[in-house]
């Protein structure tokens, strides 16, 4: 088995196994090159790896860290929780899932939403907690992205989205379903105001939020080489019963295919962002 | 038509055997028997309301895709006047998956598009199982702005086990294909009734499934996933489909208690597919009813109350 198919989403997994080979914290292999690397300098090089650019995952608050100015930022929503509408319970209760996320990744939920700038622009940023539930499409994801496009339409701000998700919640059921034509809607109507959306596909970027909010970018971009499509490859390999072509469901496959404007290097994306808003806003190069 | 009974219906397909068996014998007696027929089916009746009195959610799934149910074709046909069908998306093919076209409803103009199955074998394969390609939406979309442009009210009509999940589809943006949807939807400037008929299978049933009323017929289904799906991955086993189905809060009556969907329309006893005059009847009588509250509205207020509903999915906290 390559890479690729141990890093697969489908179902819902944190990452552990590929990437954790080499133990504890100071050095890290990466999963590109095999190069073996110093854990410090990878995380200064935003989980990019030095040697071959491969782009390892990268959290959702150290994302927004890393894009926005260090001032001002305000979160969105930080305080809407889940409430469980459902009473789920699988083999293990909803409640406990949540509570077993939240204590792993330190946040609330799986999207994390600032109101901020990039280079000056006002910008409201949001970025999926992959690690939290996979960073499933539940009532709360759904309510904080609202909110934030809410604030930038209050703020005249662009909005840019780093998606990095399985898909929809399927522990909320149809609230879950009903967020992707939640924030569809929400999206239409920062459209209608004349404001950018930039929408960032990150590893990986797969079911109800690809089919909604994700591909609803003016601009899409994507990381290289980031599984982003509808179906999952295993679904899709169970119906047509063939092999999967090489690169399939990956950003340069979608780029090739006419769903993306461009693919973008993580260490770039303060900079060239910045700039696509600028372009789109009549404004000079920040 | 011979009935296909599902398994826990088992004790009714017996009943109705010793009827149909009575009426082969012999005419010696013919007026025990036709009295001992009309005793039998009185208790098949009362037999089929107490199991359906109490169905499960698993059970109401099995009747939302049974190989008998109506599709839209034939609601099509008992509900409407001067269907003409309209094909392809100008861009790329004819999915047939989706079906759309003008007609008349009690005499005046609507734009109808839904999802539609095949029976047999061979039109199951045309219809691709009722699971559209990004073709099919963008068909859809096609005729959805058609519907604006002349103020036609857009009926919908959902029946999909999901979109299509194929090479291909997704070569040509089938997330794209959905997601265009579900936004020209929320802000499209003509009334939208939506009803679920069948089996209302995640983003490829929301992508023709956004508008002003969302009706179920009683024995439909909609979920964010199958709950063969749900069960694989949730409980790594596709045999606790019963359990996620439960679980998932799939009928009709559970989504009008959470408040997901405006009304259940009934259906005949035993189901749609017993009587299928008598489900488009209902059909017929509840889009009438539903278009009526939203048909005459000033439009401005109809997207913005549109819109406050969209964004008031959803349960959390704060």
């Amino acid at each position: 088995m390559n890479w690729f198919d141990k890093l697969m989403p489908g179902s819902i997994r944190t990452e552990t196994s590929s990437k954790r080979a080499v133990p504890e914290g100071l050095w890290a292999k990466c999963p590109g090159c095999n190069a073996i690397l110093y854990r410090a300098e990878l995380e200064r090089n935003l989980e990019v790896c030095p040697k071959c650019s491969h782009h390892n995952r990268l959290g959702a608050r150290r994302r927004l860290e890393s894009f926005l100015d260090p001032e001002p930022r305000e979160e969105v929503g930080a305080d809407i929780e889940s409430v469980d509408p459902l009473k789920f319970k699988d083999l293990k209760k909803y409640k406990e899932r949540l509570a077993v996320a939240q204590k792993q990744t330190a946040e609330k939920e799986a999207l994390v939403v600032t109101c901020g700038c990039l280079k000056g622009l006002n910008v409201v940023a949001a970025a999926f907690e992959f690690k939290f539930l996979g960073g499933s499409m539940g009532s709360v994801v759904g309510e904080r992205f609202v909110r934030g496009i809410d604030m930038a339409l209050e703020q005249d701000a662009a909005v840019v989205c780093f998606a990095a998700s399985g898909g929809a919640r399927m522990q909320e059921s149809l609230f879950s379903l009903m967020q992707m034509a939640k924030t569809s809607a929400a999206l239409g109507r920062l459209r209608a105001h004349g404001l950018p959306f930039i929408s960032v596909m990150t590893d990986p970027t797969m079911g109800g939020v690809s089919a909604s909010l994700a591909m609803l970018g003016d601009i899409n971009l994507a990381e290289p080489n980031a599984l982003i499509g509808f179906a999952g490859p295993r679904v899709i390999e169970q119906t047509v019963r063939e092999k999967l072509p090489d690169g399939f469901q990956r950003s340069e496959f979608l780029l090739e295919h006419g769903a993306l404007d461009m693919i973008m290097d993580r260490r770039e994306m303060r900079d060239r962002i910045a700039d696509l808003i600028a372009l789109l806003t009549h404004r000079p190069r920040p | 038509m011979d009935i296909n009974f599902l398994e826990f219906e088992r004790p009714i397909a017996e009943l109705e055997a010793k009827i149909e068996e009575l009426r082969h014998v012999g005419d010696d007696n013919a007026l025990n028997i036709e009295e001992e027929i009309e005793r039998l089916e009185r208790k098949s009746q009362d037999l089929t309301e107490s199991i359906f009195a109490k169905l499960t959610s698993w059970q109401i799934s099995q009747l939302s895709r049974h190989p008998q149910r109506p599709y839209l074709m034939d609601y099509i046909e008992r509900i409407f006047d001067d269907f003409q069908e309209l094909h392809g998306d100008r861009t790329f093919a004819d999915d047939h998956a989706i079906v759309g076209g003008l007609g008349r409803l009690d005499g005046r103009s609507v734009m109808i598009v839904g999802h539609q199955k095949g029976r047999d074998t061979k039109s199951k394969l045309y219809r691709n199982f009722g699971m559209p390609r990004p073709e099919g939406y963008r068909k859809a979309l096609r005729l959805m702005t058609m519907a604006e442009r002349f103020r036609l009210p857009l009926l919908t009509f959902i029946d999909t086990p999901g979109a299509y999940p194929g090479v291909g589809a997704e070569e040509r943006g089938q997330s794209e294909a959905i997601a265009r949807n579900l936004q020209v939807m929320a802000h499209l400037r003509t009334p939208i009734l939506c009803t679920v008929i069948g089996e209302g299978g995640s983003g490829g049933a929301l992508a023709i499934g956004v508008g002003d009323r969302l009706l179920m017929l009683r024995y439909s289904t909609y979920s964010v996933i199958s709950p063969e799906g749900c069960a694989s991955i949730l409980w790594k086993n596709a045999d606790k489909a019963q359990l996620a189905a439960e679980a998932m809060a799939i009928t009709s009556d559970k989504l009008k208690e959470l408040g997901l969907i405006d009304a259940v329309v009934p259906e005949p006893r035993g189901g749609a597919h017993r009587d299928p005059d008598a489900a488009a009847t209902n059909v017929k009588q509840a889009l009438l009813s539903y278009l009526d509250e939203i048909r005459d509205q000033d439009i401005d207020q109809l997207l913005t109350q549109r819109y406050e509903r969209m964004l008031g999915h959803g349960r959390y906290s704060e």
